[in-house]
C-alpha cells in the first residue's frame, strides 16, 4: 500500500508533525515553568529572567517547604486517606460490581438494584444536605468524612462490572460444579481475572482522593486536618501566607520569592498523580474505552 | 441456573449490603434534606421543626437580578466548554491518525493526556502563575510580541473564554484518546477498498474515518449536553474573584457563596434542588436520546 508521496502530502506531514509537537508543547510548558520557577532564586525571579529553564538553581523553596509542619502534616493526612479510601473503594466496587454482573434471571430485583446506585449519579441532595448528614453523623474534622461519602463510585462500579460480563461465563459455571460458592468464585477466579481492570479503577481511586479537596474544606473545621489538596487550595490558590512564628523559617523565607515556594508546592503537590500517570494511561489506552463506551 | 435458587442467590444479595447501605446515608439521606429548600431552615431547630414557607425562595431567586445572570454564565460557559470539547479532540485525533512514527504518536499522546489527571487545584496553582499580568509567562511573552499585558483571571471580559480555553486544553487529550480508539476500531479492509477506488488520504478521511466515528461523536455530545448546567464547580472556584462573578459565576458557586457564606441555607438549597432537577430532567433525555440513536446503555 505504500505510495509515493505528493508534495502536497509532504507538506501536510510536515504540518501536521510541527502543530502536534506545539500541542504537546502546549501541555507541558506550564508545569515546566512552574518547575522552574521553583528552583530558581529570588532575584532571578523577580529579574523575570526564569521561563523554562531555572535561572541561579537553589532548593532553598523545598527547603522551607520540607520545614514546614502543616504542609508535612497535610501530606501525613493525604497519604493515609488515600490508603484508607482506595481500600473501601476497591472492597465495595468489587463487591457491588459482582452482584450486578449476573443476568436478572440468577438476581433478583437485579434492574431494581441497578437503578438505585445509577440515580445516584443523576441526581443528588445537594451541598448543604449533604454537609448536614456529615455533621449529623459525627464525622466532621475526622478522616472518615474524606472517606465514607464517596466510599462507593458508581462510576467505577459500572467500568467493572461491564468487565466482569466480558469473562466467559463458562469459568464461573465450572467453578460453581466444583462446588465453589460465588465467595470463592469471586476471589479465587473472577478478581485474579480482572487485575487489568482493577489496576485501572484502583489507579482511578488514587488519583480521585489524593486530588480531592473540597470535602476536606467544608468537612474539616480547623485546618489541621486538610488535607494536600485542601491545604494546598487555602496556600496556593487563596495566596493565604497564613502566620509563621518561628524565626528561622522567617528568614529563610526573606530570601525567597512567595512565587518560587508557592511553585515548589504546586510541584510537590502533583508528584503522586505523575508517579502512578504512566501506569494509568497503560492500561487506560488499551483497555479502559471497552468499559466506558460500549458500541 | 435457569431457576430461581434462593439458596446459590443470597450470597449475591448480602454482597449488595455495604454499597446499599453507603448509597441509602450518603446519597439518598442527603436528599431528604432537600426540604431545606421548602423552609426557613434554622440550624438550631433542625430539619423538622423550622418553619415551613413553600415555594418562597423559588420565588425570591426568580426576582433576583442576579439568578438570571448567573443562569446565563453557566450556560454560556458550559456550552462553550462543550462545543470546544468537541471540536479540539476530533480533530487531534485525526491528525495523530496520520501520524506514521509510533513513539512520536505515543508520546503526544501521553503529554496531552496528562493535565486530565491533574486536579484544578493544581492546575489554578499553575494557571495563576503562568497567566499572572506582571509576571506570568504568557505575558510576558505577549509583551515580547509588542501586545499589552491582558489579566486574564481578573478581567470579566476576558474570564469566561479562559475558563472554556483552559478546560479544553485540561480534557482534549481524554477525549482525543477516546476518538483514536474508535478510529483504531474501524476495519482496514474499508481503506483497502477506498484505496482500489483510487482515494487519496484525504478522501479516505473523508469517506471512511470521520463516518466510522459519527456514532461516537453525537453519543459524547449528547451525553455532554446533559451536563450543560454543570460549568465546573471546580474550575471556576478556584479561578474566579470577586471582579469576575458577573461573568464567570456559575450555579455551582453560587450556590456555595449564598449557601455556606452567608448561611442563607434555604436558599441556597432551592437554587440546589432547581438545578438537579433540570439537570436530571436533561441528563434523563440526553440517555434517552443516546439509547435510541447510539443504543448506548449505562450497564
Amino acid at each position: 500500500m505504500i505510495q509515493p508521496y505528493s508534495w502536497s502530502r509532504k507538506l501536510f506531514v510536515g504540518f501536521n508533525y510541527t502543530l502536534l509537537a506545539l500541542l504537546s508543547l502546549l501541555c507541558l510548558l506550564p508545569l515546566v515553568n512552574v518547575f522552574s520557577v521553583s528552583l530558581s532564586s529570588a532575584a532571578a525571579i523577580e529579574a523575570g529572567k526564569v521561563s523554562l529553564w531555572p535561572v541561579d538553581i537553589t532548593m532553598k523553596a523545598y527547603e522551607f517547604v520540607a520545614r514546614k509542619h502543616e504542609f508535612l502534616i497535610s501530606m501525613g493526612i493525604s497519604a493515609k486517606r488515600v490508603a484508607l479510601g482506595v481500600s473501601i473503594n476497591m472492597l465495595l466496587t468489587v463487591l457491588t460490581a459482582y452482584p450486578l454482573s449476573k443476568e436478572a434471571a440468577n438476581l433478583r430485583f437485579r434492574t431494581g438494584y441497578a437503578w438505585f446506585f445509577v440515580f445516584t449519579m443523576l441526581f443528588s441532595g445537594g451541598l448543604i444536605p449533604s454537609y448536614m448528614v456529615v455533621r449529623n453523623l459525627h464525622l466532621l474534622d475526622s478522616i472518615w468524612a474524606l472517606v465514607l461519602p464517596g466510599a462507593l463510585p458508581v462510576f467505577n462500579v459500572i467500568l467493572m462490572l461491564n468487565f466482569f460480563r466480558g469473562l466467559p461465563k463458562e469459568l464461573s459455571e465450572s467453578a460453581f460444579i466444583d462446588g465453589a460458592g460465588h465467595w470463592q468464585t469471586l476471589w479465587r477466579i473472577i478478581v485474579p481475572l480482572s487485575m487489568p481492570s482493577i489496576a485501572t479503577v484502583t489507579l482511578f481511586a488514587i488519583v480521585t482522593h489524593w486530588n480531592e479537596w473540597f470535602y476536606g474544606l467544608i468537612y474539616m473545621n480547623d485546618p489541621i486536618h486538610y488535607p494536600l489538596a485542601s491545604y494546598l487550595q487555602t496556600i496556593v490558590v487563596r495566596m493565604d501566607m497564613s502566620s509563621i512564628s518561628d524565626p528561622s523559617m522567617i528568614l529563610l523565607l526573606s530570601q525567597l520569592n512567595d512565587r518560587s515556594v508557592r511553585a515548589a508546592q504546586i510541584f510537590l503537590g502533583m508528584v503522586p498523580v505523575l508517579c502512578v500517570y504512566p501506569f494509568l494511561q497503560r492500561y487506560f489506552m488499551s483497555g479502559m474505552t471497552l468499559g466506558s463506551v460500549k458500541e | 441456573m435457569s431457576r430461581r435458587n434462593w439458596r446459590l442467590e443470597w450470597p449475591l444479595h448480602l454482597m449488595l449490603v455495604p454499597g446499599l447501605i453507603i448509597a441509602l446515608i450518603f446519597s439518598y439521606g442527603p436528599m431528604v434534606g432537600i426540604v431545606i429548600a421548602f423552609e426557613d431552615f434554622i440550624p438550631v431547630k433542625g430539619i423538622f421543626r423550622s418553619h415551613w414557607v413553600g415555594l418562597e425562595h423559588f420565588k425570591y431567586i426568580y426576582y433576583l437580578s442576579e439568578t438570571r445572570e448567573v443562569l446565563r454564565n453557566t450556560v454560556f460557559i458550559a456550552f462553550m466548554k462543550i462545543v470546544g470539547g468537541l471540536v479540539a479532540p476530533l480533530i487531534t485525533a485525526l491528525l495523530l491518525n496520520e501520524i506514521r512514527i509510533k513513539s512520536f504518536k505515543r508520546t503526544v499522546q501521553t503529554i496531552v493526556y496528562m493535565p486530565h489527571f491533574l486536579s484544578w487545584v493544581i492546575m489554578a496553582g499553575i494557571l495563576l502563575d503562568v497567566l499572572s499580568p506582571t509576571s506570568g509567562i504568557v505575558n510576558q511573552f505577549l509583551s515580547w510580541l509588542g501586545f499589552d499585558n491582558v489579566f486574564f483571571l481578573g478581567n470579566d471580559q476576558w474570564f469566561p473564554y479562559v475558563l472554556a480555553g483552559t478546560d479544553v486544553l485540561k480534557e482534549f487529550g481524554f477525549g482525543t484518546v477516546v476518538y483514536l480508539a474508535a478510529i483504531t476500531a474501524v476495519n482496514p479492509s474499508l481503506y483497502e477498498a477506498a484505496v482500489l477506488d483510487g482515494a487519496n488520504r484525504w478522501k479516505q478521511t473523508l469517506n471512511v474515518t470521520i463516518p466510522a466515528i459519527i456514532p461516537i461523536t453525537i453519543l459524547l455530545t449528547t451525553l455532554a449536553l446533559g451536563n450543560v448546567l454543570n460549568a465546573g464547580f471546580d474550575q471556576v472556584f478556584n479561578l474566579y474573584s470577586p471582579s469576575v462573578y458577573s461573568t464567570g459565576d456559575i450555579l455551582d458557586t453560587y450556590v456555595y457563596r449564598i449557601g455556606l457564606a452567608s448561611a442563607q441555607y434555604g436558599v441556597a438549597t432551592a437554587v440546589g434542588l432547581f438545578k438537579s432537577v433540570i439537570s436530571l430532567i436533561l441528563i434523563s433525555l440526553s440517555y434517552l436520546a443516546a439509547y435510541r440513536f447510539a443504543n448506548y446503555r449505562i450497564f
